[in-house]
């Protein structure tokens, strides 16, 4: 019992922070048409930030780094979609053509922020202690408990944003059909470019958490952007609610397969990912 | 008038090739060491990269399994050479990667272009964790250590397939296929309309395409003497050859190889010293490439050509 009560808890914790990233994903390819490979390069970024911050003199508390690291991402993926990708679609004559040269252009911002994170950081593997002592009956330690606290209250918080407040409404009314949602007074733009951001702020905080629980090192990124695409797939390309579902899938998928034999997560994870295309290639939730 | 100049230009063409080919043939016989082996890199790279866009630029497919072709062509010859001889090694890595494509197509070629990309996107991940996986289940080991070939054999090796290569892409953009994937491309729906078997076109071409992905990883493999499926399988050699197509551009096939040889040359020059930086570089050069390039650099190179003659036709 035990066993499984470990699983299932390091599960959802794995499943909270890829749909974190996966919801990031799935803004960024849904809403603003970017297949951004350079996702995970954000998500070590945020990782170094609250590493540098919390073994830093100032030694910084990492819950208040990862308010940080998403803030400094989120404002990165602004400036990116203003200039970059603004760019590309102002001079794009087709949406198919946008997604085909704003991909590999987010293959040009993986080489960039991979490298300079190398040149400053190296490739060595880095971690911090932090809270890493068992509760109590548990043998979770208790930085994974708060880290999955954390995720919960962000996705809560991100899913009242999405369906409460006028910007939530605007970005899901653009998920649904853009050109519609600018006739209706949307600044398409705006949302574009604050769907983008959110996607890397989301990615800031998940390697914020990731950081505490995991070490890091700069390749880490790749790993995570393969698992966010699946779960995008997983979930249905474009929808929200099917990211953070696909999200947990995989991560409680992963638990349970890690705990077995470790080498077989990533063949575990095509499995789903070729079944699914086989039986339903629009995804759990897709229209 | 206009067709004289023309078939003159062709002809000047047509004797450069000549040329540069006779050139690589004479090469490891002119000298040795170090130039034969910088030639059969190069000539990797214009393998995947031609390969890459015989599929790639018509189709607008984006592949992103290029390293998971060439490490499996890479593993092969690693487990096959030696026992069995080299060329048959080549040919068998050939037919891996047609088979594995074939499959990989026809599991997504039917669906939307982003499908075939995520899933393209990990297999080299998913196929280096397989092979682990065997290995550990079978040889419990981790590495291989391969039957070696000479510089001049894979180097010559290396230059057969690329003309191979190129000649294949050739034939085939001039082909009623080639017309058919053009055709895709442009209006997916339209091409099926005009009786065009749509997914079937595509799988074969992508599956084309991917022999010699493998073909050369095989070759590669021979020149290394131990590798495990961390060596094999890289993402860079998915990566690579895209950034090259981009810089060279996509338009024809001369301007692959050119993005691939000076990436390659350039590579050869920062990467032992400063890998960071030529990583770094290569980032930037490809994000303005797609801004300001569309063409690739032979784009550039015929605009600024149409400039100077002071013409006032659109580049081609």
């Amino acid at each position: 019992m035990t066993v499984l009560r470990d699983i299932i808890i390091t599960g959802l914790l794995l499943g909270g922070i890829y749909a974190l990233v996966s919801v990031g994903l799935s803004l960024q390819y849904g809403v603003a048409r970017v297949l951004n490979i350079s996702h995970g390069e954000f998500i070590m970024v945020g990782a170094f930030i609250t590493y540098v911050l919390f073994t830093s003199s100032a030694n910084i508390h990492p819950l208040i780094s990862l308010v940080i690291a998403g803030l400094f991402t989120f404002i990165i993926g602004w400036a990116l979609h203003s200039t970059l990708f603004r760019r590309l679609m102002d001079t794009s004559p087709s949406m198919e053509i946008f997604e085909g040269k704003s991909m590999l252009a987010s293959f040009g911002l993986y080489y960039v922020v991979q490298n300079i994170a190398r040149i400053i950081w190296g490739s060595e593997n880095r971690g911090f202690v932090f809270l890493n002592r068992t509760v109590t009956g548990a043998q979770i330690p208790l930085n994974r408990l708060v880290a999955l606290a954390v995720v919960i209250v962000i996705a809560v918080a991100f899913y009242l944003f999405l369906s409460r407040t006028r910007m939530g409404k605007a970005i899901r009314a653009s998920t649904q059909d853009r050109t519609t949602a600018g006739l209706m007074g949307v600044n398409i733009h705006h949302v574009l470019a604050i769907c983008f951001a959110l996607g890397l702020g989301l990615a800031g905080i998940a390697g914020s958490l990731i950081s505490t629980i995991l070490a890091i090192q700069t390749s880490m990124g790749l790993s995570y952007v393969v698992i966010a695409m699946i779960v995008v797939v997983l979930g249905g390309l474009g929808s929200i609610t099917g990211a953070m579902i696909g999200g947990l899938i995989l991560g409680l998928v992963s638990a349970l397969v890690t705990y077995f034999q470790p080498s077989m997560t990533m063949i575990a994870y095509y499995v789903i990912f070729i079944i699914l295309l086989l039986v339903r290639p629009k995804g759990i939730m897709g229209r | 008038m206009k067709i004289n100049n023309l078939s003159t230009t062709r002809w000047v063409g047509l004797g450069l090739l000549l040329v540069v080919l006779v050139v690589l043939v004479l090469l490891p016989t002119i000298t040795e060491g170090y130039l034969p082996v910088l030639v059969t890199d190069i000539l990797k790279f214009v393998i995947l990269t031609v390969a890459w866009v015989l599929f790639a630029a018509p189709t607008g497919y984006m592949s992103l399994a290029t390293g998971a072709f060439y490490g499996l062509g890479f593993y092969i010859a690693a487990v096959f050479n030696g026992p069995v001889p080299f060329p048959i090694v080549i040919i068998i890595a050939g037919i891996a990667g047609f088979v594995v494509a074939l499959l990989v197509g026809a599991l997504t070629l039917r669906l939307r272009a982003a499908y075939f990309c995520i899933f393209t996107f990990a297999l080299v991940l998913l196929i280096s964790n397989v092979v682990l996986e065997v290995e550990r289940l079978v040889t419990q080991t981790r590495g291989r250590f391969v039957e070696t070939e000479t510089v001049e054999a894979a180097y010559y090796a290396m230059l057969i397939i690329a003309v191979l290569t190129l000649v294949v892409a050739w034939l085939i953009r001039r082909s009623r296929h080639g017309l058919a994937l053009q055709s895709i491309g442009e209006h997916e729906e339209a091409a099926a309309h005009s009786g065009i078997n749509v997914t079937r076109t595509k799988v074969l071409v992508f599956a084309v395409s991917s022999i010699f992905m493998g073909m050369a990883g095989a070759i590669i493999a021979t020149r290394r003497a131990y590798i495990d499926p961390g060596i094999a399988f890289s993402m860079n050699n998915t990566f690579l050859p895209v950034l090259m197509a981009m810089f060279g551009g996509m338009g024809n096939l001369l301007g692959p190889v050119i993005g691939a040889a000076i990436f390659t040359y350039i590579g050869e020059l920062l990467l032992t010293r400063f890998p960071d930086l030529y990583m770094l570089i290569f980032g930037v050069v490809l994000i303005l490439a797609i801004l300001f390039m569309p063409n690739g650099i032979l784009g550039l190179g015929q605009q600024i050509w149409a400039k100077l003659r002071g013409g006032r036709r659109a580049p081609a």
